[in-house]
């Protein structure tokens, strides 16, 4: 057993929770106090774990819900520490609240794959903690020593007299116990629930169509609003005539807010008409006339402009003059739209006396600040509901749908759910950056690569609003996936020059690894075709120092057969990648039909440290190269008169079923601290993909989503 | 005044028989499990059963469906036990959820005309439903799963009517 030593930063709360059961939570002082003197039988704010006297064991779960089976994951963290009966065990969608906090972050959200991360020590802690208070109360009860009682799927036992109580039973004696000093975190080899595939809580609300995502909140005289935006992204209304909207059936009232002008109805429908019928004078603003060519023509003057530096080892200029062959090359990767299945929405009730935020939200803690700015209310009166995430991928990380409904509420004095159509999710996104990327390697006469310059010139997402080129300033996220490569290149240099063109950006599913490992993981196997070198062999000679990128990577490589015959016009294609404290590699198996390309198998091998929920694990990869398979092979957003071009399905087509490669996933024993799993699945599926057809035509692919031709 | 037949009862709706069949579902009558994503036919996320085929609801008029019979995901069955819902949950198909009740509807019409899907089936079937969270290997496993729920259910079906003790039973159980 590990000894965890509770600190103040812990602030680890034990009250009587409504109806004689046991609540216990992390919190912060005033806040924990009004979670003590909860009398909801149904909600207990600011508590981790709630244990009725019936035994229903009930956890908090402070992350978002939008597919990644975090739900799932963290109740098991906790009830593996409790030693709770998992049959017994639900999870509720915690609503925002500093008690909630995540550690990495120091705030409530979800992103950069740090819910298991973050809350793993917490989140053990907790569950000992109760543990600990339930054995206590049970050797109270019996007399016993407290060593000789023991722990186990909702029971405490005293085996000498074969005594044993439930946590039920249990549970109100021990609310009335001190906060233990000290609890005991379990080894590894005694988890019981952790690294089992358990089945998600979270499946049958799923195949019903009970699940309640924010697009299916409903409360009464709950109003439905649409928002007309300027077409040209970054504009602003000048004046709107809201007659004929008026005038459409349902419409009961039209109102300017921030993001544009809202018109908002008895239902969705009648909203829509009804902005259909809106005429409005937009001011175009600054983005007027722009488009992709002229963002991509100033992102390669940005590349050829001194960057600011990311890494440099040794002298690249020197050792690209040494170097016996050397390649030059340009990789460009487009805008990205999110494109989540469930349109952005959010429904807010702004009331004199306080605002409910019913929201499909990766950011709780930004939602409420947001709400409180808005409405001026302490964060004690903004409650903020996280419903199911009809996908996140980062979108739902911004608050702009959810400001735009606390808008419309105060406006009309009613609850109002405001609902983007498909072609508002894509003309308003905050898209995944472009980037362009100049690079330079060289290899010696030995074959040995000696040489490694990258310069990579884009938007940064934390300083897009400083506009134009911005010197002498960076950001981790554009150099991330570029600046940790993971081979031992003697001259090495990566930069990043900043130009922001307007176009307004976001955190995208594996961020910066998104791209920057399809271009440093294809730019590898030109220069590993320039050193006359099998692309594996290339990367593990460079791979001292780097055993679990190693070990993803012999393990792909090896469930794959790679190197073992193929059918003909078949090629594999390798790439690896670390992202979120995980690592994988892919290998794909490609070929070419009439111009198209077929991914037929990705093999995959993840090691993301200890192991929660292998099944979720598997899902995630799967779901995580689809995600990198319509960003590599099918969808793009570019830029026309400052605005999107693509505005629906049709132009910005996902990846379908048929077009969907088998999936191995194999994953890799480990006892490190677990690491992200959301995310790192996708930086390695389009490499792996462009590097099998660069192997079939001989031809690098410099550009996604891939166009032959 | 519109007549629609919903999940196996009559429903009225005061709405322009213009209205899309999806929002007449969600708003009109808060059956809420089928899902609005796209509006113009082209992912899926809509599908309801019409007479038993499946139609977009984003782009069919209430007028359209007046008189037919009009399946929901809250009508497939009262409690999960359809086989496509019990395959779904074994083989744990969902990620976000969002598009499943239009994956779970265009999966049971496929096993209705094919209760044997090839791979070719599924993919002729089930294209045009689109999944964000790539659960698309999961749907593919769960269809032939159910498929194979199906086989056995009638084959149990068969052997207890002709065993008439079983059969008896049955009728007293």
């Amino acid at each position: 057993m590990e000894t965890y030593r509770l600190t103040r930063r812990d602030f680890l709360r034990l009250s009587a929770a409504a109806g004689g059961g046991l609540l216990l939570g992390f919190g912060l002082p005033g806040l924990a106090d009004t979670a003590a003197e909860g009398s909801s039988a149904h909600f207990t704010p600011n508590a981790w774990i709630r244990i009725d006297p019936d035994g229903q064991v009930t956890l908090q779960v402070a992350s978002s819900e939008m597919g990644q089976g975090i739900m799932t994951g963290i109740a098991m963290i906790l009830a593996e520490e409790l030693d709770a009966d998992w049959a017994r065990v639900k999870a509720e969608l915690a609503p925002a609240d500093p008690a909630y906090f995540n550690p990495l972050f120091g705030r409530q959200a979800t992103g950069g794959s740090t819910a298991v991360r973050g809350y793993w020590t917490p989140l053990r802690t907790a569950g000992a903690a109760a543990r600990e208070l339930l054995l206590q109360a049970a050797a109270q009860r019996w007399q016993v020593e407290r060593s000789t009682c023991q722990a186990s799927n909702g029971w405490v036992i005293h085996e000498a007299s074969g005594n044993r109580l439930s946590y039920g039973d249990l549970a109100p004696a021990a609310a009335k116990l001190p906060v233990p000093a000290t609890v005991f975190l379990k080894e590894p080899e005694e988890f019981v629930l952790l690294g089992r595939p358990l089945p998600r809580l979270d499946t049958p609300a799923k195949v019903d169509g009970s699940a309640v995502f924010g697009m299916d909140v409903t409360l009464p005289g709950l109003l439905t609003a649409t928002v007309a935006r300027c077409p040209t992204l970054g504009g602003k209304v000048r004046s709107f005539d809201a007659t004929a909207a008026l005038a459409s059936a349902g419409v009961k009232a039209v109102k300017q807010i921030s993001s544009g002008v809202a018109v908002i109805a008895e239902h969705f429908w009648a909203a829509k008409q009804g902005r259909d019928a809106l005429r409005i004078d937009w001011d175009a603003g600054p983005n007027q006339g722009l488009d992709t060519k002229a963002i991509t023509a100033e992102f390669a003057k940005a590349a050829d402009s001194e960057g600011v530096v990311a890494r440099s080892d040794g002298d690249i200029e020197t050792a690209l003059k040494r170097a016996a062959k050397t390649v030059e090359a340009v990789y460009t990767v487009p805008y990205q739209a999110h494109a989540c299945m469930e349109p952005m929405n959010a429904t807010a009730d702004v009331r004199a006396d306080g605002c409910d935020v019913y929201v499909p939200t990766q950011a709780q803690t930004a939602t409420q600040d947001l709400a409180m700015r808005l409405t001026g209310l302490p964060r004690e009166r903004v409650k903020v509901h996280t419903t199911y995430l009809g996908g996140g991928f980062g979108r739902r990380g911004d608050t702009d749908f959810a400001g735009e409904a606390v808008e419309c509420s105060q406006a009309v004095g009613r609850p109002v759910k405001v609902i983007w159509t498909r072609e508002d999710d894509l003309l308003y996104d905050k898209y995944r950056p472009a980037t362009y990327n100049r690079l330079r390697g060289g290899v010696d006469a030995a074959g040995r690569i000696i040489a490694w310059d990258h310069r990579i010139a884009g938007a940064s997402i934390r300083s897009q609003h400083r506009r134009g080129r911005v010197q002498g300033e960076t950001d981790a996220s554009n150099v991330e996936g570029a600046r940790n490569i993971p081979y031992a290149i003697e001259n090495l240099f990566v930069s990043f020059a900043m130009y922001n063109p307007g176009i307004p950006v976001g955190y995208w599913r594996s961020v910066g690894s998104s791209q920057n490992a399809y271009i440093t993981e294809c730019f590898f196997d030109e220069l590993a075709a320039l050193a006359g070198k099998d692309p594996l062999q290339a990367r593990l000679e460079l791979m001292d120092g780097h055993p679990r990128h190693a070990g993803v990577l012999r393990l792909a490589a090896d469930k794959a057969g790679y190197g073992k015959p193929l059918p003909a016009g078949h090629a594999h294609g390798i790439a690896v990648a670390e992202s979120f404290g995980s690592f994988v590699a892919q290998v794909a198996e490609v070929s070419l039909d009439r111009g198209r390309v077929r991914v037929h198998r990705i093999t995959c091998a993840v090691d993301c440290g200890m192991v929660v929920n292998p099944d979720a694990i598997r899902a995630q990869m799967e779901g995580a190269i689809a995600f990198g398979l319509t960003a590599a092979l099918k969808s793009e957003i570019t830029i026309q008169d400052g605005h999107a071009v693509q505005r629906n399905f049709d132009d910005f087509p996902l990846l379908r079923i048929d077009e969907m490669p088998e999936v191995d996933v194999h994953i890799v024993p480990s006892r490190e601290h677990p690491g992200g799993i959301g995310e790192p699945g996708v930086p390695p599926a389009a490499p792996a993909v462009a590097n099998a057809i660069f192997a079939l035509t001989g031809k690098p692919v410099r550009s996604i989503p891939i166009r032959l031709g | 005044m519109v007549r629609l037949s919903v999940n196996g009862a009559d429903r009225e709706l005061d709405l322009d028989p213009a209205t899309p069949l999806l929002w007449a579902l969600r708003d009109g009558l808060k059956l809420t499990g089928t899902k609005f994503s796209c509006g113009i036919a082209a992912c899926g996320a809509c599908l309801v059963l019409v007479d038993g085929k499946p139609v977009h609801s984003c782009v069919t008029p209430i007028s359209a469906a007046a008189g037919k019979q009009i399946t929901t995901i809250e009508g497939l069955s009262p409690d999960r036990s359809h086989p496509v819902q019990q395959a779904w949950i074994q083989e744990e198909v969902p990620q976000c959820g969002y598009c499943q009740s239009g994956q779970i509807l265009a999966a049971s019409a496929l096993l209705q005309r094919h209760p044997h899907p090839t791979d070719a089936d599924i993919d002729e079937a089930l294209q045009g439903v689109l999944c964000r969270c790539g659960t698309y290997p999961r749907v593919r496993r769960a269809i032939k799963r159910a498929a194979e729920l199906v086989s056995q259910r009638v084959s149990q079906q068969a052997a207890q009517s002709a065993d008439p003790m079983a059969d008896a039973a049955r009728r007293e159980g």
